[in-house]
């Protein structure tokens, strides 16, 4: 990757952006009680007196929660510790106790390392547990929260259980900040803890940004940002605050550290409360809850369970793809990102063409990927079969596959059923004589050396046999006329 | 001995808890406060080098429950325990900040 910088108007400046990723877990319930985790329900339907902090409640710690965060951990390839439960002491109507379950200094994964799809190794800090808040919406005004008259609490989501993950400052790019994140959704999927969905709000990210001059040592002073729901609103808003912030310094100004909230709309980063505001969060320990030291034995179990992790599908692919391009990268990015490397896999290895494959899964199967994931190898291997063979064109192919699909059954016999029958080679040659005699201008240009009007051939051709020609066939046919 | 509590500290750590205090409360809580704090600073005397921390009373670590439901609280049985609701949800006083 090349080097970012930012230039101002008294030289290079870098940019150093760490990152902290809230990944809520797919477990059935909470972290500490039994409600449902559940998106898009009533508003609090989904409380006990464990989540609304009532008096006399106590919390006790989701055992499936723990895995999930141990296999996000191992996926990162942290070190997986004893730990311990904090709480963090804050007045907002967000957390209905006042403070928020959390861990401190000791959390359950330290030290791990996520490498980008470039190469590039980037720190990971720290892998903890919490709970997550519930949600607050600010009515009256212009519905934010300055200017608000009221705001109306749905405690659903309080006690959701959540991973935070912490990167080290090593991210030296908006660009590579968006990599991070893209390849951590992928893992966090892959380990079957999280669904990756950013704009439901499972998987929510705050920047840490500091500008310093380019080739400096020392770290300058950073903010935090609130508010990135996307991947593109994470890159605009780390341009935007690093050119603040370089404009600020060459003014001669300073970096407050602070936290500032991105508004997608004006496309800006602005403070979100003064110095005097600073939070002071008294963390102690939770006396509710006891230590968490998985055995070795759990641990070992989780890790045995963890399936392939995004890196390695990609090299898995690879190895069976030969010569990679920029196409076939974005085909194996698809499939991956679809879970429908397995598929491909299996189909590749019972034979089938690796290539078409490859091209009919990025393109067609994902077009319904649960019923993908679904498809039985050897039916798809088939379909590809009857297409290598031309059998079926690709226009066929693609029509067999899509109810192979939807209903099911086998690719020859869908073929007939929808009356694919292979265009018998005199039929085909007929209807190639029948398009040159009526297009004899085009025809001339065509034996004149003219390539480009064979696409105009082949198109006429299609269309007189609806798309039952093999496209391939009938280019070969052409250039055989030709002479 | 450390320092005794300064007013100020004392007036922050008021306003963490969100209490308001007065002038006289603010000398009053100080003088009050680091008496406490001089009592439990007995403890800072003795030699803990080899002692390891207590992060919980207990022995007992991974107390777990299973990833199962149990239920949950009628809402109106919950919203008729707040000061104040509306659509099915608490309703507050206009909220100044963000969350932390």
């Amino acid at each position: 990757m090349s080097r970012y910088t930012i230039t101002g108007e008294t030289g290079e400046w870098e940019i150093v952006v760490g990152l902290e990723v809230h990944c809520e877990l797919l477990t059935k319930t909470k972290l500490f009680c039994g409600c449902p985790n559940a998106f898009g329900d009533e508003p609090n339907t989904n409380v006990c007196p464990v989540c609304l902090g009532l008096p006399g409640s106590l919390p006790v710690l989701n055992r499936r929660a723990v895995e999930m965060a141990m296999a996000i951990g191992t996926a990162l390839g942290c070190e997986i510790r004893p730990s311990s439960f904090h709480r963090k002491n804050y007045f907002y109507p967000d957390m209905p106790k006042d403070y928020q379950v959390t861990q401190y200094d000791e959390p359950l994964n330290v030290e791990g390392r996520l490498t980008l799809v470039d190469g590039t190794p980037i720190g990971i800090v720290r892998a903890h547990m919490e709970e997550d808040t519930g949600k607050t919406t600010h009515m009256g005004g212009d519905g934010r929260i300055h200017g608000a008259d009221y705001s109306l609490v749905d405690y659903n989501r309080s006690g959701v259980p959540l991973v935070e993950i912490v990167s080290a400052p090593d991210l030296r790019s908006p660009e590579q900040a968006r990599s991070y994140v893209s390849e951590l959704r992928a893992i966090l999927v892959a380990t079957g803890a999280s669904d990756g969905r950013m704009e439901e709000g499972s998987l929510r990210v705050d920047a840490n940004v500091s500008v310093r001059r380019f080739g400096g040592e020392e770290f300058g002073t950073r903010c935090e940002i609130k508010n990135l729901n996307s991947l593109r609103s994470l890159v605009r808003a780390i341009e935007y605050e690093s050119r603040r912030q370089v404009e600020l310094l060459e003014r001669g100004g300073s970096v407050d550290q602070e936290t500032r909230h991105w508004n997608e709309v004006e496309g800006r980063t602005s403070s979100m409360r003064s110095k005097e505001e600073a939070y002071d969060y008294r963390y102690f320990p939770e006396p509710d809850l006891v230590p968490l030291a998985p055995p070795a034995e759990w641990i070992a179990e989780v890790v045995a369970k963890l399936g392939l992790m995004p890196a390695q599908r990609r090299e898995r692919l690879a190895s069976l793809l030969g010569e990679s391009s920029e196409a076939i990268e974005e085909q194996v990015a698809t499939v991956i990102d679809l879970g429908l490397d397995d598929l491909v896999v299996a189909t590749i290895a019972s034979g089938a063409d690796s290539r078409l494959v490859m091209a009919r899964a990025a393109n067609e199967a994902a077009q319904q990927p649960d019923a993908a994931r679904q498809l039985d190898p050897e039916r798809f291997g088939e379909l590809i079969g009857l297409e290598a063979a031309g059998t079926l064109s690709a226009t066929q192919a693609k029509a067999v596959l899509g109810e192979l699909l939807t209903n099911g059954g086998r690719p020859a016999d869908i073929a007939d059923r929808l009356g694919f029958k292979a265009l018998a080679s005199d039929e085909l040659g007929a209807v190639i004589d029948a398009v040159i005699a009526a297009n004899p201008g085009e025809w001339d240009r065509y034996v004149g050396g003219d390539d480009k009007v064979a696409q105009f051939l082949l198109g006429k051709v299609m269309r007189e046999t609806k798309g039952r020609a093999n496209g391939k066939l009938v280019a070969e046919a052409l250039a055989s006329r030709r002479g | 001995m450390n320092e005794p509590l300064s007013k100020d500290a004392v007036a922050h750590i008021a306003r963490l808890a969100r209490l308001e205090l007065g002038e006289a409360e603010l000398s009053r809580f100080a003088g009050q406060l680091s008496a406490v704090l001089e009592h439990v600073e007995a403890i800072q005397r003795l030699d803990t080098a080899e002692v390891p921390p207590t992060s919980h009373p207990f022995e007992l670590v991974n107390v777990l429950r299973d990833d199962e439901r149990s239920a949950c609280l009628p809402r109106e049985a919950v919203l008729a325990a707040a000061p104040a609701a509306q659509d099915g949800r608490f309703r507050v006083p206009r909220i100044l900040g963000e969350a932390p």
